[in-house]
């Protein structure tokens, strides 16, 4: 029996995960349980950062992983943010890098410059 | 003569200016002292926001925008500073492009947020070299500005946005080498110890604090030691680390100079104005939400209350006051404060929202709502802690004609 947290939402549900049936207790809610099975077989994150932008009013464009990508690939996706320089105007949602060192996944723009 | 005035135009403001409209208030004003809105939440740029309300994890700036796109007829007035706000509604304003204003509201809301305890209201010993932040100033140099604070940090103090940093400069390149926590449990959400502690093998200490800070010019090293239930150093259990950096994250203070000086009651526990069920402070016409009443950890929550106070207000500028007796909430055993503490049930819709934190970490306990010795309502949880802010509705139906309400933590029989 695994013991984990749930980082979905805020309210940090304690679960209890079987290793081998990953039956999941303690979950509030479903996400809990799509959580806990996953934290055991392919943990992900979301990355969150900021990238070079010119001719804005301020001079870092805030991003993040579209979605969440393998936790093993934080620093290979943070490597691939610092290389990217834009300019402005981005609108909230814009892609800054497509598919990610190849997790399928975008990485966008979150704020307004 | 305005009608509603909101002082903050952070994610509090903006939701009370919103709602203030959205309820027929057809002149409504907020002031900002910085060159945009959006408040603390442009610097957050981490992921987390508005899974509540909006059932997506939306980072800072994005939350921010939801609202800040949502502000026709509402007049904004940025890089405006508000100097003083008096008992008869007087809002006094400076700006550069405006000069100095004075300006008469029906309703004022104030949501002006919190600001960061410093070194200097806490007192750590040691040398005054530079390399000492607190974790927010930090995260706008990294998140806005574009700076790097050091690449060898501790943090000292395990609020949440001293987690939030330990993960970014992580991912930044930087080593943080401990998370030192005064306190037998942490500060922050149990979910920022798992993805910014854990995450990174980050080791967290708790009870146990910086006993001092050594360099000549800049941070050197720091010294960290156990502490008793006296939370006092305990000697002989002192170890050194080597660091170019502190960060602090020992607390936010809600920044009410503006409510002291309009003479508004301040509740010691929370640091801001007393409320009642609506949000009105008790001074009439003057409402207050977001931090600048207590701290929250949740923006989710904000917006909520923040949406009642705009409404409130807009009601009262348009001549309603508020009436009716009143109920006292007190805080009972394991209960720091409330938010409301104050109820006119004639004055609510069916249900009061009620807010507190708990004053230590329990298992498996009941909430409970008492009027002397009938239980009023009762919650279970199976987990709470300080750094977890609790949220329960109360129906008004069940409070019957109590004088005082208590909120208590309670063992399960
Ligand atoms: C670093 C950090 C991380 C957080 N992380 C999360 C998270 O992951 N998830 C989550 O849900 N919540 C999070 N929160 C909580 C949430 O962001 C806050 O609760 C929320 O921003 C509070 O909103 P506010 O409007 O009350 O205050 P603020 O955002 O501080 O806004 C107050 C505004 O008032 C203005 N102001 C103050 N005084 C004056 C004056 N005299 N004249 C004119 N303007 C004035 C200020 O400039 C500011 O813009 C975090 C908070 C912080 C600080
Ligand atoms: S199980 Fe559901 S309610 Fe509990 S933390 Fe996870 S997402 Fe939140």
């Amino acid at each position: 029996m695994a013991k984990i947290i749930c980082i979905t939402c805020p309210k940090g549900c304690h679960l209890t995960v079987d290793e081998v049936t990953y039956e999941i207790t303690g979950n509030n809610c479903p996400r809990g349980a799509v959580y806990g099975k996953n934290e055991l077989t392919a943990p992900t994150r979301v990355i969150t950062s900021t990238v070079a932008v010119s001719g804005g009013e301020i001079c870092r464009c805030p991003v993040r992983t579209e979605s969440p990508v393998p936790k093993g690939k934080m620093f290979d996706v943070m490597e691939a943010i610092h290389a990217v320089r834009i300019v402005s105007p981005v609108r909230i949602g814009d892609v800054v890098i497509e598919n990610v060192c190849g997790t399928g996944v975008n990485v966008i723009a979150t704020r307004n410059i | 003569m305005r009608e509603v005035i909101v002082i903050g135009g952070g994610p509090a403001g903006l939701a009370a200016a919103i709602s203030a409209r959205d309820n027929g208030a057809t002149d409504v004003l907020v002031i900002e002292r910085d060159t945009c809105v959006g408040g603390i939440l442009n610097q957050c740029i981490h992921n987390g926001f508005g899974l509540h309300r909006f059932k997506e994890e939306l980072s800072g700036p994005e939350y921010a925008s939801r609202f800040a796109e949502n502000l026709d007829n509402i007049e904004v007035l940025t890089d405006t500073m508000v100097l003083e706000v008096t008992a008869d509604r007087i809002v006094r304003a400076v700006s550069r492009d405006h000069g100095y204003m004075e300006l008469q509201a029906k309703a004022i809301v104030l949501a002006m947020g919190c600001r960061e305890r410093t070194r200097g209201a806490i007192s750590i010993p040691g040398d005054r070299p530079a390399g000492v932040y607190t974790a927010g100033a930090a995260q706008r140099y990294l998140n806005i500005e574009g700076y790097m604070v050091g690449k060898n940090a501790v943090i000292l103090g395990s609020g949440d946005i001293g987690l939030i940093m330990a993960r970014r400069m992580t991912l930044e390149g930087a080593k943080v080498h401990a998370c030192v926590e005064l306190m037998p449990y942490s500060g922050g959400l149990t979910r920022n110890i798992v993805q910014c502690l854990n995450d990174f093998d980050i080791p967290l200490y708790l009870s146990h604090t910086i006993t001092d800070i050594r360099g000549k010019n800049r941070v050197e090293g720091v010294t960290i030691a156990k502490v008793g239930p006296d939370r006092k150093p305990i000697a002989g259990t002192e170890f050194d680390i080597e660091c170019d950096t502190v960060l602090l994250s020992v607390g936010l203070i809600p920044e009410n100079e503006l409510t002291r000086g309009a003479g508004i009651p301040i509740d010691r526990r929370t640091n801001g104005a007393y409320v009642y069920e609506n949000m009105e402070t008790l001074c009439e016409g003057i409402f207050a939400c977001g931090n600048v009443v207590h701290v929250h950890d949740l923006v989710d929550y904000v917006s909520a209350e923040s949406e009642r106070a705009g409404k409130a207000a807009a009601i009262y500028a348009s001549g309603n006051k508020a009436s009716g007796r009143v109920i006292e909430v007190e805080a009972g055993n394991g209960v720091s404060y409330t938010v409301p503490q104050k109820i006119r049930p004639e004055n609510c819709d069916k249900k009061v929202d009620m807010f507190f934190r708990v004053r230590n970490v329990y298992q498996n306990v009941r909430l409970v709502v008492r009027d002397g010795d009938r239980v009023v309502a009762s919650f279970n949880r199976e987990h709470c802690a300080p750094g977890e802010m609790e949220h329960i509705v109360v129906p008004v139906a069940l409070m019957g004609n109590a004088e005082k309400l208590t909120v208590s933590v309670e063992e399960v029989k």
